[in-house]
This record gives structure tokens, C-alpha cells and sequence, in this order.
């Protein structure tokens, strides 16, 4: 039997390889090591959500009517009868309610994409924290960048498709963005409504954006993403017989096609379990879109919060004198929804994209970087990051200001007056907090490499001292503490030459010494073998 | 696990310290139970396949789901079915998932392997033969820098370039001529709104009397003939709507210009915020302020509905209203400025508003 299916699978091997000569691939595949480590997951989440999206997506299209031609509701549900509603909307509720496991379907698509930009933006910081971006991985996270944009924008294509009066709003919210853009805002908004606000053209507009522009971009993108990851070789968290010219791991086959492959079973399990017990988006309790209504609590779906937090922040008079929306030349400039939702998230996402240049600059280094930085070692980047992080939570927290006000008893407007002023003062916080944290641990770990650790066991001296006996770290507990970069501040060549000629370049020279010392002025270096044996000395 | 003696080491090598410390290299492989006991990974194999079997389980109650539990008629046997299918899913796929895992965790091979990364640079002669094909390309194209006839090629270049930047527009300027509808920015500036429009209930179409808004009441309001459009109903509607409110005269501050806009005590303001277009649909009666649910500006309508707080800035626009023969509430005019969102051109519209709508709106 055996030897049969041997036989079988050579012969089908054969057969394919002579015309596909995929044997090549197989060979480079099948034994590719992969370094484990939980954080590496977050990415493989982010991948099989969109996976569990097309699977779900390709059903709901089979039901769902992308038209804003207007019915009246004839269905079951009683809340519903004789309402006028657009096609859309309709299609969402007879596939909720009409079609088995149509409700499910929903709901799974749904989870499934909060899932998808929740899992992008932590496997995002991930990369972040760890320094995985640089060199030679800087495209790869302007790939994974372009990736994170897209979600938003698959996510929030999608969110609008029902037509309902929740996502209505949020369109208009849009409408209301687009118009106050200078000079073009009014016709992009024509364009992309097809006419006024609503119109009928916008949900088959962005069906087709949310099923094939969006997702093909991503299909594309996701393919360029594993191929450079493939072709880079995964990165690795520092530790004995680790280095930037190797990595250490187990091989995709069968370690990796057993673990990874089990693990989007995982996630798609997980996904199930949510979507069958906990309800999401009831568009049927919100009802059709209509411009009148509205209902307090309107809140977007998570990914959208930070922008939504920013109009809601942003006040229209600063102290109730200098109007922030500008009237120059008879023309009008809304900088109360300019700021919030163009230049902020410009800043916000330009910065993201940027970072491994910027960090570049600051280190001057051109090595290839294959090991992990463990985040205390690089306290500024951390630093930066979590300021970025609360920056972003404060946006979010005002985005929800009607929601807390309401849970926790406080007053609306206090609330909002105090985010006005944390959303700039927090982050300056966080950064400082989150560097003298950074710097503490150094501070352990140099502790640590030169005294060992703490045993409990206490000693007394004959001379009738006592002290705890510290034991020393092994070899390879130490090299994790010690095999970091010490990146000293940039030197940089003087503004003039022995002739007292001014060099070209000085200047963008002066930047990155600046972004140097910024970065590393303030650094603890990791123990030298120098120091550990005076240490030791100093103990006997 | 020799680490013990590593100490030692440095002890006799003093006066000779190295600058820095020295990679241990790959930490000694810790073998698990089921590497060193038969039973253990013979356990480990039983565990791994009742996932397999959870996971079957997992698809049958699906399926059984599907074909036993009635989904004709009732929406809570539809949820309870839908539930019940979910429920069925998460079962088959965590038992494939958690079985596999557990099988690489536990019998697949762990002991971690090395291999070597290759630099990504291509090599020096790689490089210098991609430099030597692409010149011999530009050379064959014709566009090589050989020094005569360069303005031949100065032409081709040239034209070339210009086509393709110009193409473009052939397809461009066609489609988004299209896709904006219509480009004519005006209409912002207008609505529905016109002199001796009766204000009528939001959503039947039932028309107001004056004596029906008793003081502190607020009705949401659409024009009269809005719900008998054929085409651009909604639309009508998003920029029509209207928030009528009765505060005590003695309450009212009226605005300059604006003395006879009202109507003993009855005000109507735009529902569409000035910030980004939010219905205004919160209305505080104690303190008369108009809340937006979406960004929270608070207009005060005792005052003209200026901004109180918020990230408004503008107030909303008042419509101006009257009493007609039979006692209804009727509007004097369209909107005098824009309703809605701020825009660069908002400013312009709204002169050209204001002289078209106070005579009776002809555009």
C-alpha cells in the first residue's frame, strides 16, 4: 500500500516537475527556517483574517444588492414593515433574516475585519518596537504601510455598504471632510458622489471599490509582503548563536505548515466563536439611512475612531475668540475639520511611513540588520513609539467622550477640555515615562551581568557581615543582555576645510548629528568583559 | 551548561580581557517528555487525534444545524440556527488547528538548525553586466549618446514623452467628466426651501400650525411636496431639513436683521451641522441648546444658534418663517446662506443666495 501511493506521488511529482520544474522550488521551500517566537504570530493573524474575509465576502455577494434604488420592505421583520429603504439595505436584511447562516456570514465578515486592522496595527508596532524595519527591510514596511491604509479603507468601504443610517452619517461625515478640502474639495465630492450628497451612485461605486479595487491591491500587496519576507529571511530576537549573517529556526516544513497552517484554523475558530455569540453592526436595530435622524452613541468602527476623535476634539474658537475655521480673500478655510482630519492624519500616517529613514539618519548606520532590538535598548525609539500610542488612545478615548461621559458620571464638555489639553500634554508624558523606564532596565541588566542574581541566600561573613549571595548568569543569560549595539551620537566632518572653504552638505549633515543626538546622547552601554572582571574583583 | 567554569576562564586569562564578550552560540537543546518517553508520545498522539475528532464533531453540528432547526418565519429560531451553525464552525476549525499545533508542539522534530543569510547586494559582476545590457539596450534603441544626430533623437525623446504624459487625459478627462454627476457647485448654496413653503412633520408631511408648537416643544421638519419628489427626494431632503422650536419670547434674543424671522417665540434652524453635516437632532429644552450626536457642537438657539461648544464654528442658519391665512407655519424665503459644511467657495454662494431666494428663489 505504502509503496503503491510512493509510486502514485513520484509519478504526480514527475509529471508536474517536468513541466513546471517545481522541484527547484520545493527544495528552496520545504526547509526555509523560521525563528519562533510568539510576536510573530500577530502578522500570521492579520493574514488569515483577510483570508476568513474573502472566504465570508464571496457569500455575502451572492445576496447582498449594491443599489440605491428605493423599496419598500416586505420581509419578516416586524419593525420593518413598509419602510422605505434603498435596495441595499434591503438585501442586508433579507440575507440577515431570509437566508440560513446569512446572519452568520455577516457577522463572521464583520469580526473578521475589525480583526484584520486590529491584528495589521499590533503586528505593526511590533515591527515598530523591535526594529525590524531597518535595513534591508525598510520597503518591506512601506509595503506593510500601504497594506495598513488599505484596510482602512476595505474596512470602511465595507462599513458603508448597508446603507444604514449609522454608516449614512458617517458618509456624510465624509461628504462634510471632502468639502473642506481648498480649491478641489467640492469637486472631488461631486466626483465621488456622482452629484449631491447622498446620490444613487455611491454604494455600487463602492462595492465595486470594496470587492475588487481594494482587495486586489491587497492580494497584490500581501504576495509582494511574503515574497520580500521570504527573500530577507526572517528576522531574529538576540541570543546565543544568533547573529545578522544567520538565522536560527525550525523548518517550514513540517514545523511551520503543521504550526501556521493549525494557526489559521485558530483564528478562523476564534472568529466563528465571536461572530456566533456576540452580535455586531445590527443594521436592522439602526434602520435605513435617512439624512434626519440620528442617534446619540454614533460610533464608528474602531479603526475610524482616532479621526473621529479628532473632530470631536478639535474646538471650532480657541478660548472663545480666534475662530478656527478661516475666511481669507472671500474664500473659506474649515481648519476646524482641516486639522483633525487631512493634516493630522497626514502628519500622524506620513511619519509611520517615514520612520525607518528617520531612524536611519539618527544611527548612520548602512549594516544589514537581521537581529532584534529588544525596545529598552533603544529608549528613544520606544519612547517615540508609545507617545505615538497615547496620542492615538486620547484620540480614540474623545472619539467615545459621549459614552464615558455617560458611564462614568462626568460632564461631556469637562471631558472634552480635558483631552484638548492631554493630547498634547499625555504623549510629552508617556515619552518621558516610557525613556526613564527604558533606561532603568538598562540599569537592571548591567546589575544583573555584573553581580548576578539575587539567590536568597544569605551569608555571614566571619568578620560578621551579611550579605546575599548572588549567583552569575550563565553564558547565554548574559549574552541576551549584553549583544546590543552601542550606537554612540553621530561625528560629523567641520563646516570648513583647512582653507576655510564651506563644504556642501554641512547642513543636512548638522540634521542628522541633531536626530543622532536626540537618539543617543543619552544611552547606557551594555557591560564590558573589562567591567564584569573588576566587578568581580571588587567583590572578592 | 558548561557555564559554570566560563568564570574561571577570564580568571586565568586576566591582564587579557577580550573588548568584548563572546557569543555563546546555540543554547544546549532541552529534550521534551515525549522525545524521552514512549508514553508520553503515545499520549500526545491520542490528544492530537481527539482534536481531529472535536473538529468532525465541530462540522456535524453545523450541518445538523443547518438541515434540523426551522429558519422559515421566526427571527429568533433564524438567530438561534445562525448561533448554532457558528458554534459548529468554531468546532471544526479549532479542533484541525489545535490538533495540528499540538502535534508540531509536541511529536514533530524541535531541534532548531541554522542556516546562513546571503548578502542582498548582487554581486559586483552581476551589476556591472545589468549597467553593460542596459547600455547595449539604449544603443540598439537608437537613443545612445554615440554625438551625431542628437536632434533627431532629441525629437523622439521628446515627442515620446509628452504622448505619454498627454494619453492619459484621453481617458481621464472623460471618465471623471462622468463621474461627478454635475460639476455646478452652486447648489450647495440652495435648497428646497421657498417663499410660502409650508414646514410639515418629518416624516408623514403634515403641515404645522402655529397654535400645534406650544413653548419648549421642538418638531423635526421637512417642506411641503418633499415626500411627492420623484427624483432627488433624498437629496431634497439632506439639505432641507429643518428644526422648528418655540422658546418663550422673553427667552429669544433676536438677531439684528433678522426681526421678523421668527414668530412669537417659534424659530426654525438648519438640522444640518456647519461642521461636517450631522443632523443636529439633540435638543436640551432647560438650557435651549441643539446638540450634534456625531461631534458634540452645542449651538444656543435662545441666541441666534451660535456656537456654545464644540468644534462648529459657524452658527446654524436660521430659516425665515411666517403664519399663512389658514394658521400654518410657512417659510419666508430659502435658507439666506449655505446650510451644511463649510467650503472654499461657501462665501461667494451665499451672496448669490441671498439675492436669488429673497425674490422668491428663480435659478
Amino acid at each position: 500500500m505504502g509503496a503503491r501511493v510512493n509510486a502514485v506521488a513520484g509519478g504526480t511529482a514527475n509529471w508536474v516537475d517536468e513541466r513546471t520544474s517545481i522541484g527547484g522550488f520545493v527544495k528552496f521551500f520545504a526547509r526555509k527556517l523560521f525563528p519562533d517566537h510568539w510576536s510573530f504570530m500577530l502578522g500570521e493573524v492579520a493574514l488569515y483574517s483577510f483570508i476568513v474575509l474573502l472566504l465570508s465576502g464571496v457569500f455575502l455577494t451572492a445576496f447582498f444588492v449594491p443599489s440605491m434604488t428605493i423599496v419598500t420592505y416586505d420581509g419578516p421583520l416586524a419593525t420593518m414593515q413598509g419602510v422605505e429603504m434603498s435596495e441595499a439595505f434591503a438585501s442586508t436584511l433579507h440575507m440577515s433574516f431570509e437566508v440560513p447562516g446569512g446572519l452568520l456570514m455577516r457577522q463572521i465578515h464583520h469580526w473578521a475585519a475589525l480583526l484584520f486592522t486590529a491584528a495589521i496595527l499590533t503586528h505593526m508596532a511590533r515591527i515598530f518596537f523591535t526594529g525590524a524595519f531597518r535595513k534591508p527591510r525598510e520597503l518591506n514596511w512601506l509595503v506593510g504601510f500601504t497594506l495598513m491604509i488599505l484596510s482602512l479603507a476595505a474596512g470602511f468601504s465595507g462599513y458603508s455598504l448597508p446603507d444604514d443610517v449609522l454608516s449614512g452619517n458617517g458618509l456624510r461625515i465624509i461628504e462634510g471632510v471632502t468639502r473642506s478640502i481648498p480649491i478641489l474639495g467640492e469637486y472631488v465630492s461631486y466626483w465621488m458622489f456622482g452629484g449631491e450628497f447622498p446620490g444613487e451612485a455611491l454604494i455600487p461605486r463602492l462595492f465595486t471599490m470594496h470587492i475588487l479595487l481594494v482587495p486586489g491591491l491587497i492580494l497584490g500587496l500581501i504576495a509582494l509582503h511574503l515574497f520580500l519576507v521570504f527573500l530577507h529571511k526572517h528576522t531574529q530576537y538576540p541570543g546565543g548563536g544568533r547573529t545578522h549573517k544567520n538565522v536560527v529556526g525550525l523548518p517550514l516544513f513540517p514545523v511551520y505548515t503543521a504550526k501556521a497552517g493549525g494557526f489559521f484554523f485558530v483564528v478562523f475558530g476564534v472568529i466563528a466563536l465571536v461572530s456566533a455569540v456576540f452580535t455586531i453592526n445590527p443594521v436592522w436595530n439602526y434602520g435605513p439611512y435617512d439624512p434626519s435622524p440620528v442617534s446619540a452613541g454614533t460610533q464608528p468602527d474602531w479603526y475610524m475612531l482616532f479621526i473621529d476623535g479628532g473632530l470631536r476634539l478639535m474646538p471650532g474658537w480657541l478660548f472663545d475668540v480666534i475662530p478656527t475655521e478661516w475666511e481669507l480673500w472671500g474664500y473659506t478655510i474649515p481648519m476646524n475639520v482641516l486639522v483633525p482630519a487631512v493634516i493630522m492624519p497626514g502628519l500622524f500616517f506620513g511619519f509611520l511611513a517615514l520612520y525607518p529613514w528617520i531612524e536611519a539618519w539618527a544611527t548612520g548606520d548602512r549594516g544589514e540588520k537581521h537581529v532584534l532590538d529588544r525596545p529598552r535598548n533603544v529608549p528613544v525609539r520606544t519612547s517615540l513609539g508609545v507617545a505615538i500610542i497615547t496620542f492615538y488612545v486620547v484620540l480614540v478615548l474623545e472619539a467615545c467622550n459621549d459614552i464615558i461621559a455617560i458611564l462614568f458620571h462626568v460632564s461631556l464638555n469637562d471631558l472634552t477640555l480635558f483631552l484638548r489639553v492631554a493630547v498634547f500634554v499625555l504623549p510629552v508624558l508617556a515619552y518621558l515615562i516610557t525613556r526613564r523606564i527604558c533606561l532603568g532596565l538598562q540599569r537592571k541588566d548591567r546589575e544583573l551581568v555584573l553581580h548576578g542574581k539575587e539567590t536568597g541566600r544569605i551569608v555571614r561573613h566571619a568578620h560578621g557581615e551579611y550579605v546575599e549571595v548572588h549567583e552569575p548568569l550563565d553564558e547565554h543569560e548574559r549574552w541576551i543582555l549584553v549583544s546590543y549595539d552601542d550606537i554612540a551620537p553621530l561625528e560629523i566632518a567641520p563646516e570648513y576645510n583647512d582653507r576655510g572653504v564651506r563644504r556642501k552638505g554641512y547642513k543636512w549633515d548638522r540634521f542628522k548629528q541633531g536626530l543622532s543626538r536626540f537618539y543617543f546622547e543619552h544611552r547606557i552601554s551594555p557591560v564590558t568583559p573589562q567591567e564584569l572582571e573588576e566587578a568581580k574583583h571588587a567583590h572578592h | 551548561m558548561s557555564t559554570a567554569d566560563k568564570p574561571v576562564d577570564h580568571e586565568s586569562t586576566h591582564g587579557d580581557v577580550p573588548d568584548s564578550f563572546e557569543d555563546p552560540g546555540l543554547p544546549y537543546h532541552r529534550p521534551r517528555r515525549a522525545d524521552v518517553d514512549p508514553k508520553a508520545a503515545n499520549k500526545a498522539e491520542r490528544q492530537v487525534a481527539a482534536l481531529f475528532g472535536l473538529s468532525i464533531l465541530g462540522t456535524i453540528l453545523a450541518l445538523g444545524a443547518y438541515f434540523m432547526i426551522d429558519m422559515t418565519g421566526e427571527i429568533a429560531s433564524i438567530r438561534f440556527a445562525n448561533m448554532m451553525i457558528g458554534l459548529g464552525i468554531f468546532l471544526a476549525m479549532m479542533g484541525i488547528g489545535l490538533g495540528a499545533i499540538h502535534w508540531a508542539k509536541t511529536l514533530m522534530r524541535d531541534h532548531e538548525m541554522v542556516e546562513e543569510r546571503h548578502a542582498l547586494r548582487s554581486s559586483d559582476e552581476a551589476r556591472a553586466g545589468a549597467i553593460q545590457n542596459l547600455q547595449d539596450g539604449v544603443e540598439d534603441s537608437g537613443l545612445g549618446s554615440d554625438g551625431s544626430g542628437t536632434s533627431r533623437r532629441g525629437l523622439l525623446k521628446g515627442s515620446l514623452i509628452t504622448a505619454v504624459l498627454a494619453a492619459p487625459l484621453a481617458l481621464l478627462v472623460p471618465q471623471i467628466g462622468n463621474m461627478g454627476g454635475q460639476w455646478n457647485t452652486r447648489e450647495f448654496a440652495h435648497t428646497m426651501w421657498r417663499q410660502g413653503m409650508r414646514l410639515t412633520r418629518d416624516p408623514d408631511g403634515t403641515p404645522i400650525k402655529a397654535a400645534d408648537v406650544t413653548i419648549g416643544s421642538a418638531f423635526h421638519v421637512i417642506p411641503d411636496g418633499l415626500n411627492d419628489l420623484e427624483h432627488g427626494k433624498i437629496e431634497a431632503k439632506a439639505k432641507a431639513v429643518v428644526l422648528l422650536i418655540r422658546l418663550d419670547p422673553r427667552d429669544l434674543k433676536i438677531q439684528p436683521g433678522r426681526e421678523d424671522w421668527s414668530f412669537d417665540g417659534i424659530v426654525a434652524y438648519s438640522k444640518i451641522c456647519t461642521h461636517v453635516g450631522c443632523p443636529v437632532a439633540l435638543y436640551e429644552q432647560q438650557t435651549h441648546h441643539l446638540l450634534c450626536p456625531c461631534h458634540q457642537s452645542t449651538f444656543d438657539v435662545a441666541d441666534g444658534a451660535k456656537v456654545v461648544f464644540g468644534p462648529a464654528k459657524r452658527p446654524l442658519p436660521q430659516l425665515p418663517i411666517a403664519i399663512d391665512d389658514e394658521g400654518y407655519i410657512v417659510a419666508k424665503s430659502d435658507f439666506h446662506e449655505p446650510i451644511g459644511s463649510s467650503y472654499w467657495t461657501r462665501l461667494k454662494n451665499t451672496s448669490d443666495g441671498l439675492s436669488g431666494d429673497t425674490e422668491g428663489g428663480s435659478h
